[in-house]
């Protein structure tokens, strides 16, 4: 450092005789006048000898990093040759360590002549990365999620609720999911999901499961999330099927939110509350028509794609998007606190809101509650091991509309359900051990219920419950494999055994893990 | 020249109370970074590290209350070379703070500051786990130190321009304590110059090109992946060619591999941390850590030298 500071010195006091030089040449009545016009001058030449003294700085630490670097690739290539370490000279020569280090290498003709020699050039070998790590506009990724079993149930497609669920004997292309992700602009940040899978009789259904932007830089903590998106209803609704610790996905979320899960095209704006703790408002404002708005003004349920146009025994009726009140709305409150060094706990309130189509005037309002808790060790090794369990409540009050069928035409109608206001309830609760590096030990159960309506028995409404242990080996954290076994027992039903093995790859840019 | 007097005032009105009051809040993602702005910074800045100093720092957990954490920095350091690539992109989606966007001057990328070594020549996840941009576990070199410290100063000074002079000075206090020191580290290893050392995972290679030691055995076969018995038994064949007798462990680490190997070869175990605070008394200071690092290496290759047949 005192060479630098006894350059700097040098060049100021040159700067200083050049101003005085100057002086002397000014004429002498217009000195006066001019006092106030040097001022300024002498302050700007000094603001000009600080930036430059600071540019000098820079450089020649600059170029110290390089000499450093220099000597580092010389010190790599002697411990290369063998025998050197003891024979060879770089023991003698102390690498030029820091800005303290020896003046004599500092000297600027000396460190001019070899930065010319350290510029890094580029080689054919150099690496090129074209995805991830910040070094593209875009980071692609793609994930595919297989299942391969059995079960004893006649009608897999009802038992198992998911769209993404494995729904048949043998095997299923769960999901296919290509994400794209990136920053858009100094604004914006962009993400789709485009998703496939192939159903039972083959054809492949291809999905835009998600596409939207989320704003970067918003003042007063706030953050807008807006095109097609998964509604940020408690915790496994916003969460695709790969990042869930089970096979499949729990009951309570298929019935309420059907086979696609809850999303649609629209809005959503969050706050991170000026709390001494985490919490975050969220409000969102989407469609609520279409086949990802099931207990709204939704269309079909199960993934066999035939054309399944009834709910809850009634007809769904066209109904068309007047007002504002025909939209879906979704508030959520969520907090979080560390317990301890090592456990942290999340709870949310999250709720749906929006009109359903079995009546003119109907509406539905979904309640959720969700709980995780999680420990991790503090000298975990690949983020084992840790204990999480995450349970989620939610109950749905859906107004079914009056609804009649007489299809003979005898006045006496063979279908004649009253309007009412049909209560549903669910939760799923779920415990997952990190046991070992690579290893996880999980057990779910699944319990849904609603209270007896005019329709009765009807399947999608009715008392069940699951029992699901399951064990999943991740190789890296690019690949796993997952054995699952479900006890389920549905009423006017009966008792059903399932067993899949669940298979995932993953590649491209790395993913980060949201808790 | 008006609009910029007003600038100006607006710019004193807003920074002075800045500089005056508010001690700059300082997040780093690891415990390394930390160490090096609380030195640099002093009693002027507030330091937060994310990771703890014990744990895997590839594998951090994403809580919320990191989120809060950066919402409030006003500077966050980051290694920047895929060391966080796991959780800190997550985190930093739901941040949204200004002062620590990519490009602002309360960004700080300390690899940007050093010359990053195995940049693999091909991406190829066949191989391992890999860090598209080099070895991320470069501030085992003091020199690195040293360089991450002198970003951090010029950031420090730029955010906290009313502080300069104290940070410019506690870095110079820095840098001659590592100077000083770094003398007599290099005088404690120089006698195990060109020795093998086996550690578990690849995260030493600046530290042993920094000390002329080959820490060039492994435990893991490809990185990120477990141990097994066929690669074992290959170290510990290599480890009899190579004379290694020297295994190190982080304290996220399984020990009992490393012991098990050590039992079958003679050789001798050392705990030693990645980071400030992985082992006790080195918290936050990173003297204090290359120190207790240096020393019980030293001391085991001395120990191992006495073994020797």
């Amino acid at each position: 450092m005192k060479t630098v500071q006894s350059v700097g010195l040098v060049g100021s006091a040159r700067l200083a005789g050049s101003l005085l030089f100057a002086c002397a040449f000014v004429p002498a009545p217009a000195l006066r006048a001019q006092e106030a016009d040097q001022a300024t001058q002498i302050q700007q030449l000094q603001q000009q000898l600080r930036t430059l003294r600071e540019t000098f700085e820079e450089t020649l630490r600059r170029q110290r990093e390089q000499i450093e670097a220099l000597q580092k690739k010389i010190d790599a290539l002697q411990s290369k040759t063998p025998g050197s370490a003891t024979s060879s000279p770089p023991v003698t020569t102390p690498p030029p360590a820091t800005a303290a280090s020896p003046p004599a290498e500092s000297g600027p003709p000396k460190v001019a002549r070899e930065t010319q020699e350290t510029k890094p050039a580029w080689s054919p070998t150099s690496p090129i990365a074209l995805l991830g790590g910040q070094r593209s506009y875009l980071n692609i990724s793609f994930d595919a999620l297989f299942a391969a079993g059995s079960s004893t149930a006649d009608d897999i497609p009802h038992l198992q609720l998911g769209g993404h669920d494995p729904v048949q004997r043998g095997f299923t292309a769960q999901n296919l999911e290509t994400v794209f992700e990136g920053y858009v602009d100094p604004y914006f940040r962009g993400q789709a999901s485009l998703v496939g899978h192939i159903a039972p009789d083959g054809d492949f259904h291809f999905e835009a499961e998600e596409a939207y932007l989320e704003t970067i830089a918003l003042p007063a903590n706030l953050q807008v999330k807006a095109g097609q998106f998964l509604t940020e209803f408690g915790r496994i609704n916003p969460t695709h099927p790969h990042t869930w610790s089970f096979v499949d996905v729990p009951l309570v979320a298929g019935r309420f939110f059907g086979a696609e899960g809850l999303r649609n095209p629209g809005a959503r704006v969050s706050w991170i509350v000026p709390t001494p703790f985490y919490s975050e408002l969220f409000f969102t404002v989407q469609n609520s028509q279409g086949d990802t708005a099931y207990s709204f003004r939704g269309s079909g349920h199960s993934h066999d794609d035939h054309e399944d146009n009834l709910i809850f025994g009634r007809e769904r009726i066209g109904r068309e998007t007047d007002h504002l009140g025909d939209m879906l709305f979704a508030p959520r409150y969520a907090v979080s606190f560390d317990l301890t060094e090592n456990q942290t706990v999340l709870l949310g309130a999250s709720a749906a809101f929006g009109p359903n189509n079995s009546g003119p005037d109907t509406d539905t309002q979904i309640f959720g509650m969700d709980f995780l808790w999680k420990w991790k060790s503090p000298r975990h090794h690949g983020g084992f091991p840790f204990v999480a369990w995450q349970t989620e409540v939610m109950a749905r009050r859906f107004e079914a509309g009056a609804f009649t069928l007489d299809e003979n035409g005898d006045g006496l109608p063979e279908v004649d359900l009253p309007r009412e206001t049909l209560w549903d309830y669910g939760l799923y609760s779920q415990l997952t051990w990190g046991f070992k590096r690579g290893w996880v030990a999980g057990l779910r159960g699944d319990w849904v219920s609603g209270e007896r309506g005019a329709f009765y028995p009807d399947p999608d409404r009715d008392r069940r419950w699951r029992i699901s242990p399951n064990l999943t080996w991740f190789p890296t954290e690019f690949s796993k494999l997952r054995l699952q076994y479900n006890y389920d027992e549905r009423k006017n039903i009966g008792v059903d055994h399932s067993v899949w093995l669940q298979f995932e790859f993953m590649l491209g840019a790395h993913a980060a893990h949201k808790f | 020249m008006k609009t910029k007097s007003l600038f100006y005032s607006i710019a004193l009105v807003v920074g002075l109370p800045l500089a005056s009051h508010a001690k700059l809040n300082v997040v780093t993602t690891t415990p390394d970074f930390a160490a090096i702005a609380k030195a640099v910074g002093g009693d002027r800045v507030e330091v937060t590290a994310l990771a703890k100093p014990t744990e895997d720092p590839h594998f951090v957990d994403a809580k919320p209350s990191l989120i809060l954490k950066l919402n409030k920095a006003d500077v966050l350091i980051e290694g920047g070379a895929e060391l966080e690539i796991g959780w800190l992109p997550a985190l930093l989606q739901s941040v949204r703070n200004p002062r620590i966007a990519i490009g602002a001057p309360g960004r700080v990328r300390a690899s940007e500051a050093v010359e990053l070594v195995e940049v693999p020549a091909t991406l190829d996840r066949s191989q391992g786990d890999m860090h598209a941009m080099g070895n991320p576990h470069f501030m085992t070199d003091p020199v690195n130190a040293v360089l991450v410290a002198k970003r951090i100063a010029d950031a420090f000074c730029k955010l906290d321009s009313a502080s300069a002079e104290v940070y410019r000075s506690n870095l110079k206090k820095f840098e001659s304590a590592v100077d000083s020191k770094l003398a007599e580290w290099e005088k404690l290893l120089a006698p195990f110059k060109g020795q093998h050392v086996v550690a578990y995972h690849n995260s030493w290679p600046y530290f042993a090109r920094r000390f002329g030691l080959q820490i060039d055995l492994f435990l893991e076969p490809k990185p990120g992946l477990p141990p097994t018995p066929a690669h074992l038994a290959d170290v510990m064949a290599r480890m009899k060619e190579t004379g290694a007798r020297v295994i190190i462990v982080q304290p996220y680490l399984n020990r009992h591999t490393a012991e098990s190997v050590a039992r079958n070869t003679g050789a001798v175990v050392v705990d030693v941390a990645g980071f400030p605070g992985g082992v006790k008394g080195t918290e936050e200071d990173y003297v204090k850590y290359m120190d207790h690092l240096v020393t019980s290496l030293a001391n085991a290759l001395g120990q191992s030298v006495g073994k020797k047949p």
